[in-house]
């Protein structure tokens, strides 16, 4: 026996999972690297992609001036924010939204063999730096929307515009998660559900108000896009004086504890394939 | 210490026949048949002992080695590996054990090998002096010198598959379950894998539980082959009750399906 045996003792320290994410991510880098031509050209595919959705906005308000009484500019903030919730939910759970290859492949017998967190392995496993084309764009959105909003800007309002990014990225997170608990069930990517993400980005252009009262109900108590969304927004232009409007996005982080709760089900349930 | 009890696992297989109409009528009605992977599956496994795990396809020996590596949960039936249920502490049971999916690649496609067994370093909370002195020591057995800044797309089956033994064993498993790993390999390859698990038993005392349709692995490298066939264990003894009489062991272990058709 040699040195070996001294491994094993549990006091060894463990790697942080920021740290193996980063690892993760510096792999991917790597791999990148080696396909430069298809990497440059998809990023920047990605980032014309969602321009076209500010043309049908930009468009749109060129004819009809306001919409149910939001202006342009009121709209572009409500928009520009959602698409980087959604760009950068989309750069961080990109491993839950192809976890159907995941879970076909096998691939997921691989990762529960490994002293890891499941999530943080599926996460690791697919980070596609494309999609940073796709949040660039967002980026220059958020900043072209904030800047052109009219917003006059103090603490509270600037806390409420990181509250909402960051409710509105757990939540496609956990949107994307919940796709991915479908796959062990259907082993198959399930379109429908796209419905919630792309469908949000899409119909999220707009204040939710606009879809009427259904809509706001489900958007609320179901899936909680109006909570960071609607009610802050109320709270940016100024519609509300009510500060808690503006703190409701952190209620949309509430969502990611059923998300979770279902995954562990799902896991249980898993069927490897094959041999 | 391996201790599998009474172990089942029943699948479900959507069955139906041949043609659109069938296939159209299944997607109103499906059957299903419930398939008996592992039917009271018992067995132990010293530490440092290296078993032969054989059966026909579908036996129900990858299913095996996924109940025991924490992958699957069985039906019913208790499983110790080293006091631990392997389904239930799966993050601790898997730290201490090492698996090789012969059909299946665990290294990164596109990054060379070093690269992904860095990772590995990171996962497994490896020490790096630990790391190094397992590095050191699996390059040179392994031979993997200029493999390891190769991508691993650019590697032959062979060479993919001695840095996948690498990978498995970086973080020094007492532990390792193998599932065809000599699959596809030529000779050479073949025997450069089999003289590297003996060798890794002897000096490390890894126990080594291995699947596989190959005779000569388990020639060179079991001492004890447990037999399954349609999910029952048919037999468990030495490679010389397998052999009794005839010279040519495939055509004995053929013989030996038959007699237990299956």
């Amino acid at each position: 026996m040699n040195s070996k045996n001294d491994m094993n003792t549990p006091s060894r320290h463990k790697v942080s999972a920021l740290r193996l994410y980063g690892h993760y991510l510096s792999i991917h880098l790597r791999s990148v690297m080696q396909y430069k031509a298809s990497f440059l050209m998809t990023a920047f595919g990605q980032f014309l992609v969602s321009f076209n959705m500010f043309l049908g906005i930009y468009f749109m308000f060129d004819r009809f001036g306001s919409v149910e009484g939001f202006s342009y500019s009121e709209v572009l903030l409500c928009f520009s924010v959602m698409l980087t919730e959604y760009s950068l939910g989309e750069c961080i759970a990109r491993g839950f939204d192809t976890f159907d290859g995941m879970v076909r492949r096998g691939e997921f017998d691989r990762v529960l063999t490994r002293p890891r967190h499941e999530i943080l392995q599926v996460l690791g496993h697919k980070i596609e730096l494309s999609r940073f084309g796709k949040l660039a764009q967002a980026i220059v959105m958020f900043a072209y929307g904030v800047t052109h909003s009219g917003v006059t800007w103090n603490a509270g309002r600037m806390l409420t515009v990181f509250l909402m990014l960051l409710g509105g990225t757990a939540l496609f997170c956990g949107i994307f998660l919940i796709y991915a608990v479908l796959c062990f069930y259907t082993l198959e990517g399930l379109e429908f559900m796209n419905i919630l993400t792309d469908g949000a980005r899409e119909y999220g252009k707009y204040p939710i108000s606009i879809y009427g009262k259904r809509m706001m109900q489900f958007c609320t108590f179901i899936i909680p896009y109006a909570l960071v969304q609607y009610y802050p927004l109320l709270y940016l232009i100024g519609r509300s004086d009510n500060f808690l409007y503006g703190l409701l996005p952190l209620l949309a982080l509430l969502f990611l504890i059923p998300c979770y709760l279902l995954w562990k089900v799902g896991v249980r349930h898993y069927r490897s394939t094959g041999s | 210490m391996i201790v599998m009890k009474n172990i089942c696992k029943t699948y479900k297989v959507a069955k139906r026949n041949a043609g659109f109409k069938e296939a159209a009528r299944s997607f109103f009605r499906r059957e299903y048949e419930n398939v008996q992977a592992l039917d009271h599956i018992s067995f132990t496994v010293q530490d440092g002992e290296t078993v032969g795990y054989i059966g026909p396809n579908g036996a129900g020996k990858s299913t095996t080695i996924k109940i025991l590596s924490g992958i699957l949960t069985p039906d019913s039936g208790e499983c110790l590996v080293d006091g631990r249920t392997p389904w239930k502490n799966r993050i601790d049971h898997v730290a201490q054990i090492g698996v090789v999916f012969g059909q299946r690649s665990q290294l990164w496609w596109d990054v060379p090998v070093i690269d992904s067994f860095e990772l590995l370093r990171d996962i497994y909370s490896v020490p790096h002096a630990a790391y190094r002195d397992n590095l050191d020591e699996l390059t040179e057995l392994l031979d993997l010198g200029e493999l390891l800044r190769t991508p691993a797309r650019q590697l032959s089956l062979g060479q993919r598959m001695r840095c996948e033994l690498a990978a498995s064993l970086l973080h020094s498993p007492k532990i390792l379950f193998l599932d065809e790993p000599t699959i596809g390999l030529d000779a050479v390859s073949k025997i450069a894998v089999r003289e590297f698990i003996v060798k890794r038993n002897q000096t490390h005392n890894t126990t080594v539980l291995l699947t596989t349709h190959d005779m000569q692995d388990i020639e060179a490298i079991t001492k004890r082959i447990i037999l399954i066939g349609k999910g029952r264990l048919l037999l468990d003894g030495s490679l010389e009750d397998i052999r009794r009489g005839g010279e040519d062991i495939d055509k004995t272990v053929a013989e030996l399906y038959r007699s237990y058709e299956i």
